[in-house]
């Protein structure tokens, strides 16, 4: 149970059903600017620029960049800290990124919450809380909501292995089971809940608990960005068809330590090297470049765009003190979540998503 | 005008507020075919369908959770925790998720949690808490608690169309022991304090249930003339009522049904202390429930929650002082 293998997906032979080239630029130009700009943050927090800790999602770029691009405008997400490059498919600048790091006063919330803790709410995000399955149920009521006005959308949320032992893990597939709602959970399997390995963690795959609550669940190579996106795409296609939700086991691995202060001894050199091998950034590179894709150019225009996001974050101001207490109720009206960039080709056309 | 008890106050709110604005929709556990555990909801489902009036699964946390997300994407969703003892099983969606959404990333959470609270009853340890200091302590949360048939209508028109997370308690003895006249239609009471009755050589300040009990212990105090002011809303608190019936009155009570230990009545305490000590002519008693669990038979019940008696005895040492 704990030593699963990555299937190897049919997109590795080129079969992405779905996905024209430029889609498939498209990915691999989000993992990259999600590792170009996660690498730099690194750098900028052992230069003593990034407050508290730094948490990362090297080597599992694949899981968020192949899960947001299946998503469209109307669609919500919740977006968890190992997933940047779905926040960059919805359209949020990197140097907004980087400033939010930086607890910049033009971080996406302003200094008020760290690190990867942020979604944009006009582009309808929802940031992530430390409480990792709690925003299971959060996807869970938006698809109730959408469910309930008859709108044909759907809401998706990331969690990690460690969040299937949590009671909100299985309130939110029970719930969303009994209510067949339009929700894609994806279970973003990554070995280790901060040092603890699978095998503390449960004694069943968690993807066999989808049928216990009544649904589909499907287990995808997470390091193989195109196979995530057909996997989510067609658990979206599940959720508008009216046939509930979908759990997605998405297997990947965490290459860094939980956050930057681990070192992370406590996992086998063997098991990092293993899955270093599958790197999905270079995976999606050998793919496009056997296409004639200059992966070189797109590597050095990624890297010019992060290297201006952040002298623009760097340039940023401290929040003002005077701040630290406003804005804890609102004041004004409730305005709900806005709607998020979706590159997909699929979605130019009117009838897209069928 | 209409005669209502507190809890058809309640229940007229809450319809009136399902046919103005298809926006809202009530969740809980046994609020639709059963009309909830204690029949707020009495009737709802056929007038406004299951989806509506939804029955959800036993799950607090998943109530409130699913509750948040249904906000965030435009719906004003009113949540039943079936007795108020439950939310601890929601805590953590409610202060974590609902409480910082605003102020972490500008999303506003407007969300109403009914909670039937107090006790009196032989309810038990599980089935008579007055849990409102908790959300107290959480920022980003309102906290309501109505004493009468009016305010408890006007409260919950003012909690559904805030654009924050309010928590709505209603006291479960006050349900059917509690009448009053009741304007018609959809009205806002502010979420300030109020008056009960006016008076000049004591204020004892109180919310809820202990409202009633202050009223009674102190309707005839050998002639003193009493104040009773009404908190309603303990966040935000109305600190400049409390102070002006300090500054009118020098001598203050503050009764509490809550455990004692850092109780609604701490914080108006902890506020006079502050800012009142002048017009102070005593020191300021509290009167609450001792710190335990609350107990399930009569006399040990009775012996915990605060009693008219307890009340009575209490001004009158303080008059004497």
């Amino acid at each position: 149970m704990a030593t699963h293998t990555a299937p190897a997906s049919e997109a590795d032979v080129g079969a992405a059903r779905h996905l024209q080239l430029d889609d498939r630029i498209w990915l691999l130009r989000a993992m990259l600017m999600m590792r170009g700009i996660e690498a730099r943050a690194m750098n900028l927090y052992r230069q003593g620029k990034v407050p508290g800790s730094f948490y990362d999602g090297f080597g599992q770029e694949a899981v968020s960049a192949g899960g947001a691009f299946a998503m469209a405008p109307e669609d919500r997400l919740c977006i968890l800290h190992r997933d940047l490059a779905a926040h960059l498919i919805r359209g949020v600048d990197p140097a907004r990124i980087i400033a939010q790091y930086l607890g910049r006063a033009t971080g996406l919330t302003a200094g008020r919450d760290g690190n990867v803790h942020f979604g944009d709410r006009r582009l309808g995000c929802v940031g992530m809380v430390s409480m990792l399955p709690d925003m299971m149920l959060v996807a869970t009521g938006m698809a109730m909501a959408f469910k309930l006005r008859d709108e044909p959308r759907c809401a998706l949320a990331w969690f990690g292995d460690g969040s299937t032992s949590r009671g909100d893990f299985h309130e939110a597939m029970n719930w969303a089971g009994v209510q067949r709602l339009p929700v894609v959970f994806v279970l973003e399997n990554n070995q280790y809940a901060y040092s603890t390995p699978l095998a503390k963690q449960f004694a069943v795959d968690p993807i066999q608990r989808a049928a216990a609550y009544g649904f589909v669940g499907v287990t995808v190579d997470g390091n193989d960005v195109e196979a995530m996106f057909e996997a989510t795409r067609a658990a979206r296609q599940r959720a508008l068809a009216g046939e509930g939700p979908t759990l997605i086991e998405a297997m990947t691995m965490r290459m860094h330590g939980h956050a930057a202060h681990d070192d992370m001894k406590y996992v086998p050199t063997e098991q990092v090297e293993e899955w270093r091998k599958r790197d999905p950034i270079e995976r999606q590179e050998t793919r496009l470049r056997s296409v004639g894709v200059d992966v070189d150019a797109l590597r050095a225009a990624v890297q010019a765009e992060i290297d201006a996001a952040t002298e623009v974050a760097l340039a940023a101001p401290m929040p003002d003190p005077a701040t630290a207490v406003d804005g804890v109720f609102c004041e004004g009206e409730a305005e709900p979540l806005g709607d998020g960039q979706a590159p997909w080709s699929g979605f130019a056309s009117p009838r897209a998503d069928a | 005008m209409a005669t209502m008890t507190y809890l058809q106050a309640i229940s007229a709110a809450l319809r009136e507020e399902l046919r103005a604005d298809p926006r809202v929709l009530m969740m809980g556990e046994d609020i639709g075919d059963f009309g909830g555990a204690f029949k707020v909801t009495d009737g709802f489902i056929e007038e406004f369908g299951a989806d509506r009036v939804m029955d959800t699964p036993l799950a607090e946390s998943g109530i409130i959770g699913t509750a948040i997300g249904a906000a965030v994407v435009g719906m004003r969703p009113v949540c039943e925790m079936q007795f108020s003892d439950f939310i601890a099983c929601g805590f953590d969606q409610l202060v974590n998720v609902a409480g910082k959404m605003h102020y972490r990333q500008g999303l506003a959470v407007p969300i109403t949690i009914r909670l039937p609270s107090g006790g009196g009853f032989s309810g038990g340890p599980f089935h008579s808490q007055n849990p409102e200091a908790w959300f107290m302590q959480s920022p980003g949360i309102k906290v309501l608690a109505p004493s009468t048939a009016h305010d408890a209508k006007g409260l919950m028109h003012a909690a559904i169309h805030d654009p924050n997370p309010v928590c709505f308690m209603e006291h479960k003895h006050l349900y059917r022991r509690i009448k009053g006249d009741v304007p018609e239609g959809i009205f806002e009471t502010p979420m300030t304090a109020r008056i009960a009755r006016p008076g000049s050589d004591l204020v004892v300040i109180a919310y809820g249930a202990m409202v009633h009990v202050a009223l009674e212990a102190t309707a005839d105090l050998d002639g003193a003339s009493v104040e009773v002011l009404d908190l309603r809303s303990l966040v935000p608190l109305d600190r400049a009522a409390i102070l002006d019936s300090v500054a009118r009155c020098s001598k203050v009570v503050i009764l509490d049904e809550a455990n004692m230990t850092c109780a609604a009545g701490a914080q108006v305490a902890a506020l006079i202390a502050e800012y009142g000590f002048e017009d102070l002519d005593g020191p300021v008693v509290r009167i609450a429930t001792p710190d335990v669990p609350i107990p399930f038979s009569p006399p040990l019940e009775q012996a915990t929650l605060p009693s008219v008696e307890r009340v009575r005895e209490g001004c009158r040492e303080l008059l004497d002082y």
